[in-house]
């Protein structure tokens, strides 16, 4: 099923009774979520994503704007009759029911001809089960279950009434890191094998980027930036899209254009038509004699004992398949600058001093004042501007 | 090592101590006490003497109209308020817990009952109940508006007699338990709400399914805590019917106690003790079948 929204908009009453006090939760939402696909809203806390999420499952009806499920409007629609599957951040697990109970519940409460026999409504809790791999459990309430398997029968329990469209609030934040690589890979199985449109919520970015088709970036209720997690990654619309996705997050340096180099404090780091694409360079206005933000990604730093990025080491951290070189510059907006480099040019990294060549593509320039990115490409990717 | 834990545990001891010796003293000892008297015929305090012991105060009491009467009268209050109190509460408290408007005003009235003084409440209840020379009081006025006739409900037949006693029990009860629902409704996660919500749960199933077993422990607090509270009434009885509530056909089994010892036909304490006795083991009794129902049907 497509999900479809249009200028969807939330204000909340603010404490006080004028009307400044309102607190704009999302704002203007426009976006198409192709049918059969897994979507991440990503964000930091407060931007606005649950709220998102609560306005497509109808618990909470938006301000102005519009959703569609496929071709029919439900804006007007009650939850329930949206068919669809919502799981709790905690669950919300009925906690004196058992396995079987909390699963049947929602076949339990169809009535008139929509109502399955107990044979049917059984052996679809059964399937449902099977899916995330519970049926072993089906006696037991959730109080006697793991973290892990407690989700699952959360899912499941979303799944049993086959919805259009599943809905994830933050359906990892109450696992174990490695219960949450395990549960994220199984979100994605369950949603390839139902082919469910499923849309969820998260903090995480690497927990979005790693499973989802397309994430959407929210920041203080408005979207930043939306499109494959790669593309995002590679070409971010700002600095805090640039910020939020990759860890450890990305390096940034005030910097300079000068002539037609990139000055990172006195070192020419770059030719600017080597970062901003062969075509661009001086004819991208204002770019000459100006100064800039410059985010490097961890992965853009090559050890280089002719580089012409020089910093002064701080230390080694070693992660095993990679090293992370921590080092300091005068330039660096953030207090240590960390490369993650492969541990075979562990060799090239001088005592006091290492010296870097970057990779232009790793290199992004922003906007001193506005944080918009110089050069933004877009090319398959549909920014959505404020 | 094991000396420390030897110091920490008499040390537990001593602060229990104070404790200890006021419950052992004012709680155990008479109740050991009341035990003997009850054994105890004919027992004198002044002369602290007695005649013989065996089970005669006990045939006694059983066999006093005054005594069988009490208790069929703790037993129709306790079996009536017990129900209705903690059923209309839940109502009003599911009510007000869904409501937004005039919320804190109505939770405010609710609870006034709670904190009036039981003879200002009686007082109120007199003018609402009594027939004096001049009015026939507030109910009865109604009843002839609707059509009925008068009726004596503080000196009249038992019924009306027993129907004042019930309505006051519950209205003075009511409050306590209105309290407790509400803050055990307003304690259930919305989550759960919103999930049946979802799921399209209809209001009824979602009360029956999801509100009750949330509540139900709190709910049989209040059903134990109830039926102790039946079985000791006295005071309603006092404030509606005054001191001779014999003579009123409104004893109460407690009142029968305090009148065997205080009373007009006072001065028995062996069969005051083994009332209380009796007492005892009825709420005892019923106190054990609520827990073990309890027990199997709360998770």
């Amino acid at each position: 099923m497509e999900v479809i929204l249009q200028n969807l908009t939330k204000k909340f009453p603010g404490r006080g009774k004028k009307k400044q006090d309102e607190v704009t939760a999302v704002n203007d939402f426009n976006f198409n979520i192709p049918d059969g696909s897994l979507i991440g809203l990503l964000g930091p806390s407060g931007c606005g994503k649950s709220t998102t999420l609560h306005l497509i499952s109808g618990l909470l009806t938006p301000t102005s704007g519009k959703i569609f499920f496929g071709e029919d409007d439900v804006t007007g629609l009650p939850p329930e009759n949206r068919g669809i599957g919502l799981v709790f951040q905690n669950y919300a697990l009925y906690p004196h029911l058992t396995v079987k109970q909390n699963i049947l519940f929602p076949l339990e409460n169809r009535k008139g001809k929509d109502r399955l026999s107990k044979q049917e409504m059984l052996s679809k809790a059964q399937e449902a089960a099977r899916m995330v791999q519970i049926d072993g459990l089906m006696e037991r309430r959730p109080g006697e279950l793991s973290g892990g398997q407690q989700q699952r029968v959360a899912i499941a329990r979303a799944l049993v009434k086959m919805p259009k469209v599943l809905l994830l609030d933050e359906p990892l934040s109450n696992l174990d890191a490695r219960l949450r690589l395990q549960t994220r890979e199984e979100i994605r199985r369950i949603q390839q094998e139902t082919g469910i449109t499923t849309i969820f919520v998260t903090h995480d970015q690497e927990e979005a980027m790693s499973i989802s088709d397309l994430i959407v970036v929210m920041k203080d209720g408005v979207v930043q930036q939306t499109g494959k997690p790669q593309e995002v990654y590679d070409d971010p619309l700002n600095l805090f899209v640039a910020k939020f996705l990759g860890n450890p997050q990305i390096n940034v340096f005030q910097g300079n254009v000068k002539g037609e180099k990139l000055y990172i404090g006195k070192d020419a780091v770059l030719d600017i038509r080597d970062i901003l694409g062969k075509d661009a360079g001086t004819e991208v206005p204002g770019i000459t004699e100006k100064e800039v933000c410059v985010g490097v990604r961890p992965e853009g730093f090559v050890p280089d004992a002719d580089g012409p990025f020089r910093c002064s080491l701080r230390g080694v951290e070693v992660m095993g398949r990679d090293i992370s070189v921590v080092s300091e510059n005068p330039a660096a907006l953030s207090p240590a600058i960390r490369a993650v480099i492969n541990s075979e040019h562990m060799s090239e990294i001088g005592s006091t001093e290492v010296r870097f060549s970057l990779l232009p593509n790793k290199v992004f320039l922003f906007d001193k004042d506005t944080e918009e990115r110089i050069g933004f490409r877009g090319t398959q990717t549909e920014a959505v501007k404020k | 090592m094991k000396k420390k834990m030897q110091d920490s545990t008499l040390k537990g001891w001593l602060y229990l101590l104070p404790a200890i010796v006021f419950l052992g003293f004012f709680m155990v000892y008479p109740l050991i006490d009341v035990l003997i008297y009850s054994f105890e015929e004919g027992y004198n305090f002044a002369s602290q003497t007695y005649f013989g012991t065996g089970t005669y105060n006990y045939s006694y009491i059983l066999h006093d109209p005054y005594f069988l009467q009490a208790v069929k009268n703790t037993l129709i209050l306790v079996a009536v308020t017990v129900p209705l109190s903690t059923g209309i509460a839940l109502l009003i408290s599911v009510g007000l817990n869904s409501i937004t408007a005039l919320r804190s005003l109505l939770q405010t009235i609710y609870f006034l009952p709670y904190v009036t003084n039981t003879l200002a409440v009686g007082l109120v209840f007199m003018i609402l109940f009594k027939k004096t020379a001049y009015s026939d009081g507030l109910v009865n006025l109604l009843i002839n508006w609707f059509g009925g006739s008068s009726v004596d409900f503080i000196e009249g037949p038992y019924w009306a007699k027993m129907f004042v006693l019930c309505f006051y029990t519950i209205w003075i009860v009511m409050p306590f338990k209105i309290l407790i629902l509400t803050s055990a409704l307003a304690s259930i996660n919305q989550d759960y709400y919103h999930a049946a919500r979802v799921d399209g749960t209809s209001k009824f199933r979602i009360f029956r399914r999801i509100t009750l077993p949330m509540i139900a422990p709190m709910i049989f607090y209040l059903i134990i805590t109830g039926f102790i509270g039946a079985f000791k009434a006295y005071s309603d009885a006092v404030a509606l019917f005054g001191t001779d509530l014999n003579a009123a056909e409104m004893n109460t089994i407690v009142g029968y106690v305090y009148d065997m010892l205080y009373g007009d036909s006072g001065g028995y304490p062996s069969y005051a003790s083994a009332a209380a006795v009796i007492l005892f083991v009825i709420v005892l009794t019923i106190t054990c079948i609520n827990l073990l129902i309890s027990k199997k049907k709360i998770h």
